[in-house]
């Protein structure tokens, strides 16, 4: 459990939100033409990083919106928030 | 098995004052090169190594494992076995293990208190019910004892539960398996390792993979903390650091790991001889032989690997054990704990070769893979050795995700498992 700062409201705990998982994955540009393979990738396959990791979370029982985090895996601690759209901080 | 544990040996060994007892396993510092390696020393890894040797007689092979063995998700779980699953697949595989159980403290001649005491799962409204009493006729026709019992039946099978109609979620029926129950965890572990021990097998701990050596398209060996170990066969039976191991070798598992919690109380007198599992309400309690109440709780929704857990999921739990048996209302708890599940897209494992040769991995257990520990070695070694899965853990493969034959248990199995 921890203290999550939502770009929207401030700090909430973290029960008020919902976790998003990976972030960064690109919906398919041309879905018809993705093979099987390329369909598993995008819909199953995750990277699941014990460490820094790029995800997304919904602060769903807050203000209802998405939002980016970089976060350690490895001890929850969080690195940084930014909105969607916006690009990732560097590591 | 030289060292073969009976009321004769107890007694022998009492005369010296029980100092003399020979080591369980060895403390072997790893060879050069193995026939094949498995990464991970929890029961299902040293039930891989076990029956590699035993079944398929590899007896150079060894077990590298980061930290002791069974210190991982073996010794963190609520120790329940059941097989009642609702899918042809997963039913073959759990009553696999099942069968396994009842005979394992004789095959091993380690007591793993092994405990038919049953385990009933209750239905909160009117789809559980009709997704219990589908259950219990698919288990039938897959020859696993089920029975569906009514609310009156729950009540006498289990006096302490709260059958009144005017809690929140009211126990509207339930299902049993009688030949369910429980066992003790960290015996398991040591059971296999002595036996496999004992058939040759190197159990090195504290030994750490840091990257496996390619060749091509085949696996080369382990990078380890020790030292470099030449193998051409590698199974990872990693539990939530499957993907840890994965990306060394360049591999992505369909896999997120969370944290999963549990909780002991204090000891107590006889009170509970079963297991009660609620998947709507989320809580499952049994007696430990100690007299602890063993309470699962759920898994946080984000990824981690810190084998913390939070607060607001122990509380949860909490609530639902509290409207189910008032009778604990004054319970204190002794402990509680996380362990890291590695969960599948559709909540079933992975039992699979992978597109590198000589590359297996056992996992996506999720919440539940305790129950399934010597099936799962015993299929795991068999995928191993031949090259091929077994029957048995065909649907299990890796393909499925591609495919799309997945093996639907979320929400279809009993809990949460």
């Amino acid at each position: 459990m921890f203290i999550i700062n939502c770009p929207f409201c401030g700090e909430r705990e973290q029960s008020e939100f919902k976790a998003g998982g990976e972030a960064h994955i690109e919906r398919p540009k041309q879905p018809t033409e993705l093979s099987d393979d390329e369909w598993a990738e995008y819909l199953f396959m995750r990277k699941n990083i014990k460490g820094i990791q790029f995800e997304r979370w919904n602060h769903i029982h807050g203000c209802r919106k998405w939002f980016n985090m970089v976060r350690d895996t490895s001890n929850d601690e969080i690195k940084a928030i930014y909105k969607m759209g916006e690009k990732p901080p560097v590591k | 098995m030289k060292n073969r544990y009976s009321i004769f040996s107890l007694i022998k060994n009492a005369f010296s004052y029980h100092e003399n007892w020979e080591k369980a396993w060895k403390d072997p510092t790893p060879k050069k090169e193995y026939d094949a390696v498995i990464v991970g020393g929890g029961g299902h890894g040293l039930a891989t190594a076990y029956y590699l040797a035993k079944k398929h007689n590899m007896k150079n092979i060894a077990v590298v494992e980061k930290g002791w063995i069974g210190g991982g998700n073996t010794g963190r779980n609520t120790t329940i076995i059941r097989s009642n699953y609702l899918w042809d697949a997963s039913a073959g595989l759990y009553n696999h293990a099942l069968k396994i159980w009842e005979g394992l403290s004789q095959e091993l001649n380690y007591n793993v208190m092994f405990s038919q005491r049953g385990v009933m799962n209750l239905a909160h409204n009117l789809q559980d019910v009709r997704d219990l009493k589908r259950r219990t006729h698919a288990n039938r026709l897959n020859g696993i004892d089920a029975e569906y019992l009514n609310t009156e039946e729950v009540k006498k099978f289990c006096p302490i539960i709260n059958t009144s109609p005017d809690i929140r979620y009211p126990v509207l029926g339930g299902t049993l398996q009688k030949r369910a129950g429980t066992a003790r965890h960290d015996a398991v572990a040591w059971g296999y390792a002595r036996g496999a021990d004992e058939m040759g097998v190197d159990i090195i701990q504290n030994c750490e993979v840091k990257g496996i050596k390619r060749n091509g398209d085949s696996v080369a060996g382990l990078e380890t903390t020790k030292g470099f170990i030449k193998t051409n066969k590698i199974g990872v039976v990693a539990a939530g650091h499957s993907s840890v191991i994965a990306n060394m070798a360049g591999l992505k598992l369909p896999l997120e790991s969370k944290p999963l919690q549990a909780l002991v109380s204090e000891p107590v007198k006889p009170i509970i001889d079963t297991v009660v599992m609620s998947n709507a309400v989320h809580a499952y309690v049994s007696q430990s032989d100690k007299g602890e109440l063993v309470i699962g709780a759920g898994t946080d929704d984000y990824i981690s690997y810190s084998q913390k857990g939070s607060h607001d999921i122990v509380e949860g739990t909490l609530n639902a054990i509290l409207e189910l048996y008032p009778i604990f209302s004054r319970m204190r708890m002794l402990r509680q704990w996380g362990g890291i599940v590695d969960i599948c897209p559709d909540a079933s494992p992975i039992i699979s070769k992978t597109s590198i040769k000589g590359l297996y991995f056992n996992c996506g257990w999720g919440t539940g893979g305790f129950k399934a520990t010597p099936g799962s070695g015993d299929l795991f070694a068999h995928t191993i050795a031949n090259d091929e899965p077994h029957e048995l853990n065909a649907a299990f493969n890796i393909n499925r995700f591609v495919s799309g034959d997945l093996v639907d248990e979320h929400g279809a199995a009993a809990v949460a498992h």
